[in-house]
C-alpha cells in the first residue's frame, strides 16, 4: 500500500555533472550515471496519482519527544493505532501522510500530558473501535477473547483419549 | 459411523479457517470509514482563512440556526476536482457550503479555487490536519451536513458525484 519514496540519493551521489562533462577520463563512469539516473526514474514512474500534499511532514510526526518516557508511551501507542489511509498497518509503520500528522497529535497530546488511554479514546471516539489495534473485552469482542482458551479447551479434550492409552 | 463422521471435523474447521483468512487476503479491506461522530456536535475549533476573500472557519460559524455542508477538501486532491461541479450546483440551488481545506498552501489554494470555482462561503486552513481529524474525516474529499445547532446530521464520504445530490439535498432538507 505504501508507495515507494522515490529516493535519487544514490544516483546523486554517485553522479559528478561538471567532471563527466569535462574530463573524458570518467566517461565510463558518466556512462553508468546514464545507466543509473535511469534506473532511478524507473523507480519514479510508477508514482501512484497525486495523493498526498507537498506540504513538509507534521512536526512530531517523525521526530521524537525529548523526554525519553513519553516517547514510549506515545510510541507505544502509535503501535496500536490503525493507519486510516494504509488499513491494516499501524500509524508506527505506515508512511501515508495522514499517518504521519496522526503520530503528531499523539505526540503533541503526550508532550502536553494527556493519557495514552485518553487520547485513544479520543480517536476511538471518531473512528470507532476499529481504529484500535487493542479490542476491548465487551460482548461483541467475546469470542475473540475467549476463542483461544475454547481451542485449547478442545484440544485438550481431542488429546484426553491418547494421554489415557498411554498411562493405561 | 458416528466416529467416521467425526474425523471430517477437523477438515471442515480448517476448511471454514481458510475460507475466512483466505476471503479478506483475495479482496483486501479497503473500507470507508464513516465518523463516529453523526449526531454528536462538532468539536470545538477555529481555523484561520484558508484562502483571500473567505473568512475563516470556526465551530460557533455552524451553530448559525441555518444548516451547511461542511467540504473537506484540499488543492492536491484528485477527486475534489472532480466534485467540484456538484458543490458549485448545490451551492447555485441555495445551499451554503463552507470548506475546510487540508494541508494546503494559500497559493496553491488560489490556483485551484481560481480553476475549479469557488462555492464557499468561509474556508478555513487546516494546516496540520487536526480540524479534519477531530472531526473523525479519514480523507479528502469528506462533505457533512451541519444542522443549524452544530450537531452533525450526515457525511458523504468520497467525491460528490451527480448523482450523489439528491441524497445530499434530501439530508439537507431534513437538517433544516
Amino acid at each position: 500500500m505504501n508507495p515507494p519514496i522515490p529516493s535519487l540519493r544514490g544516483a546523486k551521489r554517485r553522479s559528478n555533472p561538471a567532471g563527466a562533462g569535462r574530463c573524458t577520463g570518467l566517461l565510463r563512469f558518466a556512462r553508468n550515471d546514464v545507466v543509473g539516473v535511469a534506473l532511478a526514474l524507473l523507480i519514479i514512474l510508477p508514482t501512484p496519482a497525486l495523493a498526498d500534499s507537498s506540504l513538509p511532514p507534521a512536526a512530531l510526526a517523525d521526530t521524537q519527544l525529548a523526554d525519553p518516557r513519553q516517547e514510549r508511551q506515545a510510541r507505544a501507542l502509535m503501535d496500536e493505532i490503525r493507519c486510516l489511509v494504509c488499513q491494516g498497518q499501524s500509524i508506527a509503520d505506515s508512511n501515508a501522510e495522514m499517518a504521519g500528522d496522526m503520530r503528531a497529535l499523539i505526540r503533541r497530546r503526550i508532550q502536553a500530558g494527556e493519557r495514552p488511554e485518553s487520547i485513544r479514546a479520543w480517536l476511538i471516539a471518531r473512528y470507532g473501535h476499529w481504529v484500535s489495534y487493542d479490542p476491548p473485552l465487551e460482548p461483541v469482542t467475546w469470542p475473540l477473547w475467549g476463542l483461544p482458551a475454547l481451542l485449547i479447551l478442545a484440544g485438550l479434550w481431542l488429546a484426553r483419549g491418547r494421554f489415557k492409552r498411554r498411562s493405561g | 459411523m458416528r466416529t467416521r463422521l467425526i474425523l471430517w471435523v477437523p477438515l471442515a474447521g480448517f476448511a471454514i479457517l481458510a475460507a475466512l483468512l483466505l476471503r479478506p487476503l483475495l479482496s483486501p479491506p479497503q473500507r470507508d470509514i464513516p465518523s463516529a461522530l453523526i449526531g454528536q456536535a462538532v468539536p470545538e475549533f477555529a481555523l484561520a482563512p484558508g484562502a483571500e476573500g473567505r473568512p475563516g472557519l470556526a465551530s460557533a460559524d455552524l451553530r448559525r440556526g441555518r444548516p451547511q455542508l461542511v467540504n473537506i477538501f484540499a488543492s492536491w486532491c484528485l477527486p475534489c476536482r472532480v466534485e467540484a461541479p456538484q458543490l458549485a450546483e448545490l451551492a447555485r440551488r441555495g445551499v451554503p457550503v463552507v470548506g475546510v481545506a487540508v494541508r494546503d498552501r494559500p497559493e496553491d489554494l488560489a490556483r485551484f479555487l481560481a480553476a475549479y470555482g469557488n462555492p464557499f462561503q468561509a474556508i478555513g486552513d487546516d494546516r496540520d490536519r487536526q480540524v479534519q481529524l477531530a472531526l473523525g474525516s479519514a480523507g479528502v474529499p469528506e462533505t457533512f451536513v451541519v444542522d443549524g445547532r452544530g450537531t452533525i446530521r450526515h457525511q458523504h464520504i468520497g467525491a460528490i458525484m451527480a448523482e450523489d445530490v439528491p441524497a445530499i439535498l434530501a439530508a439537507y432538507e431534513a437538517a433544516r
